[in-house]
């Protein structure tokens, strides 16, 4: 059975507006006619340029904002109706503010929550000793949550919703702010959770190493609508951006000139070339050789980021 | 009310108490300031019945209150305006938490909004308002003369009760319209505060009209002002019945409901209106 249901969800918003002295009141769908499933155990990469609608379908999925139409399940409940019974079985980390007790130390804010969320003691202990290893929150735990850097903080807040055992996670911009390591290291303990405990995680990110990372399953929305749901491989592959030949001459020489191929970039010796996606890069390579005197070469297959582009790009427009 | 929602209900307290002792810690964390606090937070409202002292040294009675008289009246605001504002914390803030979008935070834990808005910020420093009203007003008893009886004993005590109850709706009904107008924390304050400044005195010197108000748009007489009256065996102003303190408790539980429902109202308001 799915964990999450949406059919046909929409949320509109009264924007007011004035210009000089009149006010004119207009309906925005930031979220508009969204249907989709996902399984228990799913992690779903959610993502779409600011002001998609992103952030009021996690707010309609926790039960924070009730839909204008269609109708939401979330763990076999509708989420705006049983908001406070829901909130137990759901845990939500928002990358931009902390939800620990700034004055006082990690380890308190974790004790308050144990009695909050009514997790059984031993559970609690259980769960806090797994996640001060995997997070290595040890030297952190006597720590004023106010003296954490950013990355310390952020591990905390991801220890603070997982302790009561949550079927489903949201979270909303995890790694913003953080360098490579602490990303990485987040990452791979998300990933842990994920496999171990069968954790629903619906990830919402503008960093799209972490849907690479962690995601099996892609969402993009933009204005409200579904613009691709499947595999990021898939993502990848129904756009059909070009790809780059990287070739490294023996010097500098004018652009290479094959059919069928551009140079977009010359370095010097080194010439960027994209060529189509249903063109084969074998042949391309053998052109190349016999009339260039080639040193080294790679190719690149189109970055997410420019695919994802051109996708917010397209033709479905309001 | 099934089953459930009563088990959840029953669980209040314990939530409330859990979060107060955060709280409570989490201000502790800069014992200096906390000191400081509490110590300025005495002095400030020590000079608040001095200028009352003051007034006394040159008249013999202020609106037919006699000193002792007027130290009841300012004790039993005092103490109530403290024991309502310590209860309903910060919950003047919650503009400023709509604005941050940190009420999201509130509505993903399983605990109500409103406890955790009220609990939000507990400041123990609070208790400075009312420890201090409690010392104006044990020393104004023992030094006025009354004839108690147990009446008059129970409508005293019950009037802090009822007078807090009323005050801590008015914080919640200013909190909850923050959530149609985000900036109107000033609003509440001058119904919260300045009701205090106003029920310190005997409501009769102010004028008919102003006793019309406070007796039927904004119930601050019920505060203290008429069960006092009826404790002191005074006459009740615009021609009402001597008895009308008796009904302190039935106008708080009228202004607990209010606020109860305007709470619920605004928190219903953003969530499906989202701002």
């Amino acid at each position: 059975m799915s964990v999450i249901e949406l059919e046909n969800v929409s949320r509109a918003f009264t924007v007011t507006s004035r210009v000089g002295f009149r006010r004119t009141k207009r309906e925005v769908r930031a979220v508009d006619g969204l249907s989709f499933t996902v399984e228990p155990g799913e992690v779903m990469g959610y993502i779409g340029p600011n002001g998609a609608g992103k952030s009021t379908t996690i707010k309609m999925l926790t039960g924070i904002l009730v839909p204008t139409g269609g109708s939401i399940r979330v763990a076999g409940v509708d989420p705006s109706r049983h908001r406070l019974k829901l909130a137990k079985r759901i845990g939500v980390v928002f990358g931009q503010r902390t939800t620990l007790w700034w004055d006082l130390p990690l380890k308190d804010s974790f004790a308050v929550l144990q009695k909050m969320y009514d997790v059984p003691r031993a559970r609690h202990r259980e769960n806090l000793a797994t996640f001060v290893e995997l997070l290595d929150l040890g030297d952190l735990l006597d720590v004023p949550v106010r003296q954490l850097s950013l990355g310390q903080r952020m591990r905390g807040d991801i220890a603070a919703a997982l302790l009561h055992d949550p079927e489903i996670v949201y979270l909303d911009e995890p790694t913003i702010g953080l360098d490579i390591i602490s990303k990485a290291r987040l990452r791979e303990f998300l990933a842990q959770v994920n496999q171990e405990r069968q954790t629903t995680i619906i990830l919402t990110t503008h960093d799209l190493d972490d849907i690479e990372a962690l995601c099996s399953r892609v969402m993009v929305i933009d204005h409200g609508h579904q613009v691709y749901d499947g595999t990021l491989a898939g993502l990848r592959a129904s756009q059909s951006a070009p790809r780059t030949l990287i070739v490294d001459l023996a010097t500098s020489l004018p652009p290479i000139e094959i059919p069928g191929t551009t140079v977009t970039k010359t370095e010097g010796p080194r010439q960027h070339l994209t060529f189509p996606p249903t063109t084969s890069a074998a042949p391309l390579v053998a052109q190349i050789a016999a009339s260039y005197p080639l040193v080294d070469l790679s190719i690149s297959d189109p970055s997410i980021e420019s695919i994802i582009a051109r996708l917010y790009a397209g033709p479905v427009r309001d | 009310m099934d089953d459930s929602a009563l088990r959840r209900a029953l669980a209040w307290p314990g939530q409330y108490w859990l979060l107060v002792m955060m709280w409570m810690r989490s201000g502790l964390a800069y014992p200096l300031s906390f000191a400081l606090t509490v110590l300025t937070g005495v002095l400030i409202t020590g000079t608040d019945f001095a200028a009352v002292f003051l007034m006394f040294s040159h008249i013999k009675s202020f609106g037919g209150f006699s000193l002792g008289e007027m130290a009841i009246l300012y004790g039993t605001a005092s103490m109530t305006l403290g024991l309502a504002n310590l209860l309903t914390g910060s919950i003047d803030q919650v503009g400023q938490r709509i604005r941050t979008g940190e009420l999201d935070v509130w509505l993903v834990r399983p605990v109500p909004a409103f406890l955790q808005a009220v609990a939000n910020d507990f400041a123990l420093r609070r208790v400075g308002r009312p420890l201090q009203a409690g010392l104006i007003l044990v020393v104004a008893l023992s030094r006025t003369e009354l004839d108690w009886t147990v009446a008059k004993g129970m409508v005293l005590g019950l009037s802090l009760i009822t007078g807090t109850m009323i005050f801590a709706a008015i914080f919640v009904l200013g909190a909850a319209f923050q959530f149609i107008a985000i900036d109107s924390a000033e609003l509440s304050n001058s119904f919260t505060y300045g009701g205090q400044q106003l029920t310190q005195y005997p409501l009769s010197i102010f004028g008919k009209d102003v006793v019309r108000a406070v007796t039927f748009i904004v119930p601050l007489a019920f505060v203290n002002y008429y069960p006092v009256l009826y404790v002191l065996g005074k006459p009740a102003p615009l021609g009402l019945p001597s008895w009308i303190g008796l009904l302190a408790p039935l106008v708080a539980i009228a202004m607990i409901a209010l606020a109860s429902l305007a709470w619920r109202g605004g928190l219903r308001r953003y969530r499906s209106t989202g701002s």
